[in-house]
């Protein structure tokens, strides 16, 4: 058995699904047969888009894009485990819980396309905050939100998600400390991914991440990442408590960054080939999709059906981004105020070259 | 001036279900400059409410809320603890209506107790205008009298975009007759306090009153200054700008800002290309100096004095 990768040492995480897709012993599953193979299929699409969008920037069709491979269960697990109501605030990595969550991928992409910023995407109508680019400031957001969905009195909540750098900045402090306060109903999931850029998890912060819970005094669970079922469960449960009005909770996530930080990110500068080797026997879709065959929840035959959908699927999202041109000019001013100011018309029509 | 903000909070209030009025010591104190006193036994802790201190938190918190649309009027206990915000005011909610085409508001306030005047301590006596003033999608105004206070805020609170209050914390105790209202010209506009033909002598903040001041000694000596409260710093009134200047043909700006890149910087290019055929004389700046905030017993060596304006306009209307 290889040994896990180095950041997930410590605190023996929350596991459902062993990496070679057997079932923890005892472990109760509760969900249906079509939940678990939405869990697999959207796995499975993330992946494909994910190295869809690589290749798109390799081409020259996309600006910078930062890749999630190795976290389709962390963001799929947890998006799923959220109702319609609840709302999300994410970084900038997040596209697999965005395709979960319902937005649609063609506009989200606009943001790496570099045709708008923050997300051209409604943030209100899809529930999922825009892109959000400056370390951890979208988690004190999601905390104010659920501060609002507690003064509205919604049995709803609100997760974020940002990672193991995020946690040393002071926002996600500030933002921890606010929330057991002000006992907001919010998620906040760390994907620890070993790897902020190119300073490991173990340069970054030495205790650990769900640790720091209990100094904010609520709970924090430590969950393995790469486990869709245990991360649909633990948030599943922690967005259950934050409803109830019972606060927020503290959700590390151990996961692994397969790729680079992003496309302008050289990785063989500072990490050896062989971790990533080693980190690709925790793969998070290999060991669900062992586990769903092995119970005969999915087949060989429906697996290919899929892989032929998924390509359709990426296909009209990869010819959706390159229809994307550049917005008109008049955008740049269209949205800076309600309405603008004299000053800023007469700039309007200046760069109009009127 | 405390107490006509204090009428300002309380009304948005008491109108608007949706407004919120939260940081550090606003709630059970009512505030060290007691701008909020009273507002959370009246309208309860779950409207009026202290946070812990965190003001990059509870930005971020407005910005949230925001989404959610709560109008959030946040107070940063002084100017120079406004700081640890900066990333979310200029990052977020600068920026959020841009990101959303529109479609997310960020109606926030930042009450900001500012400027110095009072021989406060360190970090107590900034002007940070120019960093707001300097960010795109943030409006910024500083009332000078009490009655500009209620209506500044009261219009900054119903504003759908984000705008910075800043209060002269050495007007805070000043008083001034007539009837609190929302009624007048909105953010934007800035008003002519004293009439005069012989230079314009352009202000805001706790520099009017010394403003006037030093026009009624001109007077005296037959030089006539027309005196102007800009109010708004972002969008500043051009308009007023340009007409004044074309009217006496001289200017003085004075602000306690450093001056480089100040809003004399601004006043002076607007004159310049807006009125430049009628400038009799260069635009003269009178301002703090480009060095830290001075201790309380130099104070008074840093801020712009009555004498310092008179001088200045001297010097402009004798070029």
């Amino acid at each position: 058995m290889t040994t896990p990768p180095e950041h997930w040492h410590g605190a023996a995480p929350l596991q459902l699904l062993a990496p070679d897709g057997s079932l923890a012993d005892g472990a109760d599953i509760e969900l249906g047969d079509d939940e678990l193979r939405a869990m697999l299929r959207w796995m499975m699409l993330a992946r494909r888009l994910d190295r869809e969008c690589i290749a798109l920037q390799r081409q020259g069709e996309l600006t910078v894009y930062p890749g999630f491979e190795g976290q389709e269960a962390a963001q799929v697990g947890s998006a799923l485990a959220l109702r319609p109501d609840d709302m999300v605030f994410p970084t900038f990595r997040e596209l697999a819980a965005a395709l979960v969550r319902g937005v649609d991928p063609v506009q989200y992409l606009a943001y790496h396309r570099g045709t708008w910023h923050g997300g051209p995407y409604d943030p209100r109508a899809t529930r999922f905050g825009p892109i959000c680019i400056p370390v951890a400031t979208q988690i004190p957001h999601a905390v104010g939100f659920a501060m609002g969905q507690r003064l509205d009195q919604r049995a709803a909540c609100t997760l974020t998600y940002f990672g193991d750098g995020s946690a040393s900045e002071g926002d996600f402090h500030e933002a921890a400390n606010l929330a057991a306060v002000f006992e907001a109903p919010v998620i906040l999931f760390c994907q620890n991914n070993g790897w902020a850029i190119s300073v490991p998890t173990a340069d970054q912060t030495v205790g650990e991440i769900w640790r720091r819970a209990e100094g904010y005094g609520f709970p924090g669970v430590r969950v393995d990442g790469n486990d869709v079922l245990a991360v649909h469960r633990v948030t599943k449960e922690a967005a259950e408590r934050a409803s109830s009005g019972d606060g927020p909770t503290l959700i590390e996530a151990l996961t692994y960054r397969i790729g680079a930080h992003s496309t302008a990110d050289d990785p063989g500068r500072y990490r050896d080939d062989d971790e990533v080797e080693s980190a690709r026997a925790f793969d998070p879709i290999a060991r669900m999709r062992a586990w769903l065959v092995a119970r005969g929840v999915v087949d060989d035959e429906l697996l290919a059906a899929w892989d032929e959908e998924i390509e359709a699927d990426v296909l009209a999202i990869r010819e959706g981004v390159i229809e994307q041109g550049a917005p008109p000019t008049e955008w740049m001013f269209d949205w800076t105020y309600a309405a603008p100011p004299p000053g800023l018309e007469q700039e309007r029509q200046e760069a109009l070259g009127g | 001036m405390v107490a006509a903000l204090n009428a300002a909070l309380r009304d948005a209030l008491e109108e608007d279900p949706r407004v919120l009025v939260f940081g550090e010591d606003v709630g059970r104190s009512g505030g060290v400059f007691r701008v909020t006193d009273g507002l959370q036994a009246a309208f309860g802790s779950s409207r009026v409410f202290d946070t812990p201190i965190s003001e990059a938190g509870i930005a971020g918190a407005a910005v949230g809320l925001a989404f959610g649309g709560w109008r959030s009027v946040v107070e940063m206990q002084f100017d120079a603890f406004s700081y640890p915000a900066l990333e979310q005011i200029v990052d977020h909610v600068a920026k959020m209506r841009e990101r959303t085409r529109g479609r997310v508001d960020m109606p926030i306030v930042f009450r900001i107790p500012a400027f110095g005047g009072i021989k406060g301590k360190e970090h107590h006596g900034e002007s940070p205008e120019t960093f707001y003033v300097h960010t795109a999608g943030l409006k910024v105004v500083a009332p000078s009298t009490a009655l500009d206070a209620y209506r500044l805020l009261r219009l900054a609170i119903d504003d759908p975009d984000p705008v910075m209050v800043l209060e002269p914390k050495a007007r805070y105790w000043s008083k001034e007759d007539g009837e609190l209202t929302v009624e007048g010209p909105g953010i934007g506009v800035g008003r002519v306090l004293r009439e005069g033909d012989a230079c314009t002598v352009f202000s805001y903040g706790a520099m009017v009153a010394r403003c006037l001041e030093a026009a009624e000694l001109l007077g005296g000596d037959g030089v006539q200054a027309r005196v102007v409260d800009l109010r708004s710093l972002s969008p500043l009134d051009d308009g007023l700008i340009e007409g004044c200047v074309r009217e006496t043909g001289r200017a003085v700006v004075v602000h306690e800002a450093p001056r480089t890149l100040g809003l004399g910087a601004e006043v002076a290019a607007i004159a310049m290309e807006r009125a430049f055929d009628f400038l009799e004389a260069p635009v003269a700046r009178v301002t703090g100096w480009d060095v830290p905030y001075p201790p309380a017993a130099l104070e008074h060596r840093y801020l712009p004095s009555v004498q310092r304006i008179v001088a200045a306009v001297r010097r402009t209307v004798a070029y």
